[in-house]
C-alpha cells in the first residue's frame, strides 16, 4: 500500500518559490497564468495504519504553523483526473534517480519509533488561469522539470511500488581479435567508448597477443583509463606545428611536459610540496600545515542538467583535496562560469539546448546547494558571456584544502584492504568520463542521460567528518576519490604498481540490478577509496559506523603478477595487466596550425564625451555586478573570512580577490583570485593566456597577495583539438603558460583540460567555444591585517596609476559595447614589467602606504576608477592629459595588463613614489566627496557622471 | 569558579561547529564538539556541561524542512535530558540551523522539548525573497531577560540562511512572546527575510535558552567585518554573546 501525502502552505502564507515560478512563466511570454501554488508530495510505502500515516504527516512532514496536509491511500498506479480548474504539473524523479529527502525521511520515521519500507518524494504545481496543453508542456519542460532525471505528469500521480529484480551474473565477451577497421570503429561507437581507430587497434593487438577475447568490463576499463578526461592524451601528445601554408615551424614533444609542467620544474620552488602528481597541487602554509588547490571543469553534465551537473561539479572537486596526500579538509571553493547571452530570444536557442538563463539559474543553484550544505565558503569566482557558449556552458569549480605537513603523501601497500566509503553505487554517471571526452550534439540530451550524476552533499559532509578522524588516527596508508571513471579509475590508479583484486558483488548498491561492469564504471557521487592495512580494518570501520557512514571492504591491493583482477560472486569477470592499462595508450603526433595574420581593429572616431560608453560597459554582462550570485553562496562559513567577494562602505562593491584565514588561531592567510578573458582567446591565444595569468596575479596582489609564494593553476576549455587550428591555439596558449610562469616566478601546481567543447546543431552546424583558459592563483600571506580593498576610502587622498597603457583596443569591452567588430590587436603583455609593478604594489601594501588598490581589467581605467568611487560612496577626479601617442579613448578604456589604481594619503606621497620610482607610475587624480566621477583630458571634461547612476547601471543587469 | 564547559552538538550536515567551538574558547569556555549519536547513546554526557550549543549548518540536509530531522531526534531520544539541562539552570544557544532545531523541538519558545506541543506555535520558514542570502545586518537587543545579550545594545552580524523568516500561528502567540520579554533581538532597520515584527531571535521564559538566525561566531575577530579595511577597530560584536554567557555562568 502506498500513501500519498500532499503538503502545502496554508492560505495567508506566501509561497516565494511558487511566486518565482510565476515570474519565470511570464518571462517565457505566457501572460495568462494568474497564480501558481506548489505542494510537496510524499509517498509512504509500507504496512502502515491510518493513524501512523497521520502522525508522520502531522509531526514530521508538515510544519503545523504554516502548512496543511492531506493524505490519500491509493492502490498502485492509480491516476487521478484534473484537479478543479487548475492546471496540474507534477514532477517525479525517474526510477533509480537518487532522492536524498526520501532517505532522511525514512530515518526520521524510524526515529519516531515507526516502521516504513520506503519513501519517495515529488513536487506538484497548480497553475491558475488559461493554459493550453502546449504552454503546459513548455512550462514543464523549460522551467520545472529536467527530462534527464525527472518525469512530468499532468495530473496527480502516484508511482508504482518499486520492484527490482536481482542481477543474474552473465559474463559478456566482446570478440575483438578478428574485427576489421570498420567493425572496430563501430564497436567504439556502439559502446560509447570514444576511442579512435589507432587506439582500438592497439587494444586488438593486445588481445591478439594474449590469445583470447576481451570481456566488456575490460574494454570499458581501458576506454575509461584512456579517455581524454582521465588520460589527457591531447595535452600529453607530441605536436607538429605548421604555419598556414603547411610549412613546419617546430615539433614539440609532450606538450604538457614541455610547457606548463616544464616551467614548474625549472622554477623548482622550495615551497612546492607536491605538484601535478596528486589529486590537487600542494604547497607550504606554515610549519604545521600545507595547503592544496584543485580546479575542475564540469561542462558537459551542466549543459544537460545545470543544477545536478554543477552540484556534482562542486561535489567532485571537493573530493580532490579530500583525496590528496592522506586527505585535506576543504576550506574554500571557487567557481567560474561561461554562459550564452542571458537575454537571448527563446526562438534563437538551438534544439537540444537549454536557455542560457535557465542554465545560469540552475548552475548557480547547484553550486549554492552543494557548497553551502558542505559548509565550504565559496569565496571567489567570475562569470563570462558569449554566444559561443550556447551549446557548451562552462562550469569551473575549485576547492582549497588544508592538510598536516606530515600527511602530504599516501602510499598504498601490497596487502592493504580496499575500502569504499561514503555513498552507494548506482547507475548514475555511467560513461561520464568518456562522455565528457566527446562533442555534444542535439541528441546527447537523451543518449547520455545516465552520464549525469546525482549528488547528496550531506553524505559527502559526513564522509569528510569521519575521514578526518581516521586520517588523524593514522588508520590508512592511501586515499583517493572516486571521480570520473568511478572505482575503475580510483582502484586502477591507486593499484598501478601493485595490482588489485576487487570483488564487485561486495560493493554496496543503491538498488539491485547493476551488472558487474556498471558497478565498476559507475560515477555515483560521494565515494572515496582507501587502502587500509589489514590490522586497522576493524577499527576504521567502527569509526565510520559510529556516524552512520557506510564503508565496505571490496578487495585488496597487491597481486603476484601486478594484474588487476575483477571478480563477481567469486568468478573472474575481467583481468588486465596494469602495464598495458596505464602505458599501452598509443600517442600519435597531433597536428597544429598557428595563424599569424594581423587584423587591427578599426580606429574609432573620437567623441567629446564618453559618459554613455562608461555606463554601457558597467552594465555589460561580463562587468556587471554578480551580487545576485554572491549572496546565494555562504562565503563566511568556517569563520575565516577576511576579504569578502564584495567590499566597500555598503558591502556591495567589486573586490579583486578573496582572503581567508584557514587556521583560526593563526594570523596567516590565503589570497585567492582568478583571471580569464574568453574574448581575447579567439583573437590571440598566446596573449590571451598571458593576460589571464597577469589578471589572476594582479587581482591577488591588489588585496595584499604575495608574489614570492604564489602558485597558479591552469584549466583549459577548448574546442575539438583534432582540428589543427584549435590545436594551434592550444599550443600557443600552453607556450604562454610556460613564458608567463617563468617570467612571474609563479609555478603551476595543478591543472586540468576539457577539450571537445563543440556543439553540433540539428542543421549540422558546429559551434565551438572560444579558447577559454582559466588561471587561478593562490598565495600565502603572513598577516591578514595588512590586506587592503578596492573601495575608495577618503576624500583628499591621491590616486596613482601604475603600469603602461597603449593604443591597442583589440578584444576590449569598449569595442564590444560600441558594436564594433574587434581585430586581433590584443594589447601585448609585458610580464617582466608587470612583475616589477606587482612587486612594488606588494611592497607598498606591506609598508602600510596603500589605502585602496584596484586592478584595471575589463573596461580599463574609467571602469576601475568608477568602481572604486561607488564602492567607497565617494567620488574621483582624474586628469588623463599626460602621455602622448595614446588616444583618450584608449587611456579610458584600453585593457592593458599590469596596471593598478592605488589610493595613497597625501602624507605618504613621497614614500610611495620612492617605492615606485623604477616602474611606470604617475599621479592621475584624487578621491573627492562629490559623489561624481569626473575625468578630464587637457581642457575638456570627457566623463562626468554620478556614482549613484553608475552603481545603478552596474547593479541593474543581474538584479534578478 | 572553574572554566565553564560547553558542548557543541553536531550531526550529519552540521557545518559551523568548528568556528563555534573556537568562539566559545575565545570567550573562556572549554568546548567539545560531540556527535548527536553519542549523546543519544549516553544522554548523561550532558551532565558535565553548562552550555549546549547547536551550531549552524544543514543538519540532515534540511530534508523535509530546516532543522526538522535533528529536532525529531531530540524530541524522540533526548527530550528528558534536554529538559533537565534547562531545569538545572544551564544555557542553550542555537544559531541559524540551531535556532530552527530549537523551535522545531519545542525548546523555543517555551523552554520544553517534546513531541506534543513541539513546533505548534512558531516556526522559521522561507525568506520572502525565496533564496539563501549571506549578508550583514544590524540587530537591536530588545530584551533584558536574555542572558546572552545586554539589553539596548546594537550588534552587527552576518546572516546566511534560506529559511529564516520567523512566523507564529497567530497574534496571541506573538503577544505572549512579546509580553514575556522573549523577543531577544530584532533586525534594526533592514529586515532581510520578512520576519514577523522584525524578530531575529527569541529566548525562552527563563532567558537561558536563546536562538537566533544571525551568526555571532562569525564576528569574533575584527577582520570578520565586511568593511574592516575602512576603519580599524578592535570590536567584534559576536564575541560579546559568548562572553555574556561565560559571565552568567561564573
Amino acid at each position: 500500500m502506498i500513501h500519498r501525502i500532499e503538503v502545502r502552505l496554508r492560505e495567508g502564507f506566501g509561497d516565494p518559490h511558487a511566486e518565482g515560478v510565476g515570474a519565470q512563466i511570464r518571462e517565457l511570454g505566457i501572460e495568462t497564468v494568474s497564480a501558481v501554488r506548489s505542494a510537496r508530495l510524499f509517498f509512504l510505502e509500507g504496512d502502515l495504519s491510518t493513524d501512523d500515516v497521520r502522525r508522520m504527516a502531522a509531526e514530521l512532514l508538515a510544519d503545523p504553523v504554516i502548512e496543511e496536509f492531506r493524505s490519500t491511500g491509493v492502490s498502485p498506479v492509480k491516476v487521478h483526473g484534473r484537479d478543479g480548474h487548475a492546471t496540474v504539473i507534477e514532477v517525479h524523479r525517474k526510477t533509480g534517480v537518487m532522492d536524498p529527502v526520501a532517505a532522511s525521511t525514512e530515518q526520521a520515521i524510524r526515529d519516531m519509533g515507526l516502521e516504513i519500507s520506503s519513501v519517495r518524494t515529488a513536487r506538484r504545481y497548480e497553475l491558475s488561469g488559461d493554459v493550453t496543453d502546449e504552454q503546459r508542456a513548455i512550462i514543464a519542460r523549460r522551467l520545472l522539470a529536467n527530462d534527464v532525471i525527472e518525469d512530468v505528469h499532468f495530473a496527480a500521480f502516484t508511482p508504482p511500488e518499486t520492484h527490482t529484480s536481482k542481477y543474474e551474473l552473465k559474463i559478456v565477451e566482446l570478440p575483438i581479435r578478428d574485427l576489421d577497421a570498420d567493425a572496430l570503429e563501430k564497436l567504439s561507437k556502439d559502446r560509447d567508448l570514444f576511442l579512435n581507430l589507432t587506439e582500438m587497434k592497439a587494444i586488438q593487438e593486445h588481445y591478439r597477443s594474449l590469445g583470447r577475447e576481451a570481456t566488456d568490463v575490460e574494454i570499458e576499463t581501458i576506454a575509461q583509463t584512456w579517455s581524454e578526461h582521465c588520460g589527457h592524451k591531447t595535452f600529453r601528445s607530441d605536436v607538429r606545428v605548421t604555419d598556414e601554408s603547411g610549412k613546419e615551424i617546430e615539433q614539440i614533444p609532450n606538450l604538457l611536459k614541455t610547457t606548463v609542467f616544464g616551467a614548474t620544474k625549472e622554477l623548482d620552488k622550495p615551497w612546492c610540496i607536491s605538484v601535478f602528481e596528486d589529486n590537487a597541487g600542494v604547497i607550504e602554509f606554515d610549519d604545521e600545515w600545507a595547503v592544496c588547490f584543485k580546479v575542475e571543469t564540469h561542462n558537459h553534465p551542466s549543459a544537460l542538467d545545470p543544477y545536478g551537473g554543477a552540484g556534482t561539479g562542486i561535489g567532485g572537486v571537493v573530493r580532490d583535496p579530500m583525496g590528496t596526500g592522506l586527505g585535506a579538509f576543504p576550506v574554500a571553493n571557487t567557481d567560474i562560469f561561461c554562459f550564452g547571452p542571458p537575454d537571448m530570444a527563446i526562438a534563437d536557442v538551438p534544439k537540444g539546448v537549454l536557455h542560457p538563463r535557465r542554465i545560469m539559474r540552475g548552475v548557480v543553484a547547484g553550486v549554492r546547494d552543494y557548497g553551502n550544505r558542505m559548509g565550504i565558503p565559496t569565496v571567489n569566482g567570475a562569470v563570462y558571456f558569449d554566444e559561443k557558449y550556447i551549446g557548451n556552458p562552462l562550469v569551473y569549480c575549485g576547492t582549497i584544502g588544508m592538510l598536516p605537513r606530515e600527511k602530504c603523501f599516501g602510499n598504498p601497500r601490497s596487502g592493504d584492504a580496499i575500502i569504499c566509503v561514503g555513498g552507494r553505487t548506482g547507475r548514475d554517471g555511467i560513461h561520464g568520463a568518456t562522455f565528457s571526452s566527446g562533442e555534444l550534439t542535439h541528441e546527447h540530451e537523451t543518449e547520455f542521460s545516465g552520464a549525469v550524476q546525482i549528488g547528496n552533499a550531506i553524505t559527502e559532509k559526513k564522509t569528510l567528518d569521519t575521514l578526518i578522524q581516521t586520517r588523524d588516527a593514522g588508520l590508512y596508508s592511501a586515499i583517493t576519490d572516486c571521480g570520473a571513471g568511478g572505482l575503475a579509475s580510483a582502484v586502477g590508479e591507486m593499484g598501478e604498481h601493485l595490482g588489485a583484486e576487487v570483488h564487485l558483488d561486495r560493493v554496496p548498491l543503491k538498488y539491485a540490478g547493476l551488472s558487474y561492469w556498471e558497478i565498476w564504471e559507475s560515477e555515483a557521487q560521494e565515494r572515496m577509496v582507501l587502502a587500509v592495512p589489514p590490522g586497522n580494518v576493524e577499527e576504521i570501520l567502527k569509526i565510520f559506523a559510529a556516524e552512520s557512514v557506510e564503508a565496505t571492504v571490496i578487495g585488496h591491493y597487491g597481486t603476484p603478477d601486478e594484474h588487476l583482477r575483477l571478480l563477481y560472486d567469486g568468478q573472474l569477470v575481467g583481468e588486465l595487466a596494469m602495464e598495458f592499462l596505464h602505458n599501452g595508450l598509443p600517442r600519435p603526433t597531433k597536428e597544429a596550425v598557428i595563424k599569424s595574420v594581423e587584423r587591427p581593429s578599426p580606429t574609432p572616431k573620437p567623441k567629446d564625451n564618453y559618459n554613455d560608453v562608461l555606463m554601457k560597459i558597467l552594465a555589460s554582462p561580463n562587468v556587471a555586478s554578480k551580487e545576485w550570485i554572491v549572496r546565494q553562496y555562504d562565503h563566511e562559513v568556517q569563520g575565516g573570512s577576511v576579504i569578502k567577494p564584495l567590499v566597500g562602505v555598503e558591502h556591495d562593491g567589486p573586490g579583486d580577490a578573496s582572503v581567508v584565514r584557514p587556521v583560526l588561531s593563526s594570523r596567516k592567510g590565503l589570497v585567492i583570485s582568478c583571471g580569464m578573458n574568453p574574448r581575447l582567446g579567439e583573437l590571440d591565444p598566446y596573449n590571451s593566456a598571458l593576460h589571464a595569468i597577469d589578471e589572476a596575479l594582479r587581482n591577488n596582489i591588489a588585496v595584499g597577495g604575495n608574489l614570492a609564494q604564489m602558485a597558479i593553476l591552469d584549466n583549459f576549455s577548448w574546442g575539438n583539438c583534432n582540428k589543427p587550428d584549435r590545436m594551434g591555439a592550444l599550443v600557443a596558449a600552453a607556450k604562454a603558460c610556460y613564458d608567463g610562469a617563468m617570467a612571474y616566478g609563479t609555478p603551476f601546481i595543478s591543472g586540468k583540460d576539457s577539450l571537445n567543447n563543440e556543439f553540433q546543431t540539428e542543421t549540422g552546424e558546429t559551434i565551438a567555444i572560444p579558447p577559454t583558459l582559466l588561471i587561478s592563483a593562490l598565495s600565502v600571506i603572513e598577516d591578514v591585517a595588512r590586506c587592503v580593498t578596492a573601495d575608495a576610502k577618503e576624500a583628499g587622498n591621491i590616486l596613482f596609476l601604475l603600469g603602461t597603457t597603449t593604443a591597442e583596443l583589440g578584444g576590449s569591452h569598449y569595442l564590444l559595447v560600441e558594436g564594433v567588430e574587434s581585430g586581433n590587436d590584443v594589447p601585448p603583455v609585458h610580464p617582466a614589467e608587470s612583475k616589477k609593478v606587482m612587486q612594488s604594489v606588494q611592497k607598498a601594501i606591506a609598508a602600510g602606504l596603500v589605502r585602496a588598490c584596484h586592478d584595471l581589467s575589463e573596461g580599463g581605467l574609467a571602469v576601475a576608477a568608477t568602481e572604486m568611487a561607488f564602492a567607497g560612496g565617494l567620488g574621483v577626479e582624474l586628469d588623463i592629459s599626460r602621455g602622448t601617442g595614446v588616444p583618450p579613448v584608449a587611456k579610458l578604456f584600453a585593457e592593458n595588463a599590469g596596471r593598478f589604481l592605488v589610493e595613497v594619503v597625501p602624507e605618504n606621497r613621497e614614500a610611495f613614489m620612492e617605492i615606485t620610482k623604477d616602474i611606470p607610475c604617475g599621479e592621475i587624480g584624487k578621491i573627492t566627496d562629490t559623489g561624481r566621477v569626473v575625468i578630464k583630458e587637457n581642457a575638456g571634461t570627457i566623463i562626468d557622471v554620478t556614482i549613484a547612476d553608475t552603481k545603478q547601471a552596474w547593479q541593474g543587469t543581474f538584479d534578478w | 569558579m572553574a572554566t565553564p564547559k560547553a558542548i557543541v552538538l553536531r550531526a550529519a550536515g552540521t557545518n559551523c561547529d568548528k568556528e563555534s567551538q573556537y568562539a566559545l574558547e575565545l570567550a573562556g569556555f572549554e568546548a567539545n564538539r560531540v556527535h548527536v549519536f553519542r549523546v543519544m547513546e549516553t544522554p548523561a554526557l550532558l551532565d558535565e556541561y553548562q552550555l549546549l550549543m547547536i551550531p549552524g549548518g544543514f543538519s540532515y540536509g534540511d530534508d523535509v524542512a530546516a532543522g526538522k530531522i535533528l529536532a525529531n531526534q531530540m524530541i524522540h531520544h533526548l527530550a528528558d535530558a534536554l529538559n533537565k539541562f534547562v531545569a538545572d539552570g544551564k544555557l542553550v544557544l542555537g544559531v541559524c540551523n540551531g535556532f530552527q532545531v530549537l523551535l522545531k523541538s519545542g525548546l523555543l519558545p517555551w523552554g520544553k522539548a517534546g513531541g506534543g506541543e513541539a513546533n505548534r506555535d512558531a516556526t522559521l520558514t522561507w525568506n520572502d525573497c525565496g533564496m539563501f542570502v549571506d549578508r550583514w545586518i544590524t540587530l537591536r537587543a530588545d530584551s533584558d531577560k536574555c542572558v546572552f545579550l545586554t539589553g539596548g545594545e546594537t550588534l552587527t552580524l552576518p546572516i546566511a540562511h534560506g529559511e529564516g523568516k520567523f512566523v507564529t500561528t497567530g497574534d496571541t502567540v506573538l503577544d505572549r512572546i512579546r509580553d514575556g520579554d522573549q523577543v531577544a533581538v530584532r533586525y534594526d532597520g533592514d529586515n532581510p527575510n520578512g520576519s514577523t515584527d522584525d524578530i531575529a531571535g527569541i529566548c525562552d521564559p527563563t532567558g537561558r535558552v536563546f536562538g537566533l538566525m544571525p551568526h555571532p561566531e562569525r564576528f569574533v575577530d575584527p577582520t570578520h567585518h565586511p568593511a574592516w579595511t575602512r576603519k580599524k577597530t578592535d570590536r567584534a560584536d559576536g564575541l560579546a554573546v559568548f562572553l555574556n554567557a561565560a559571565k552568567h555562568l561564573k
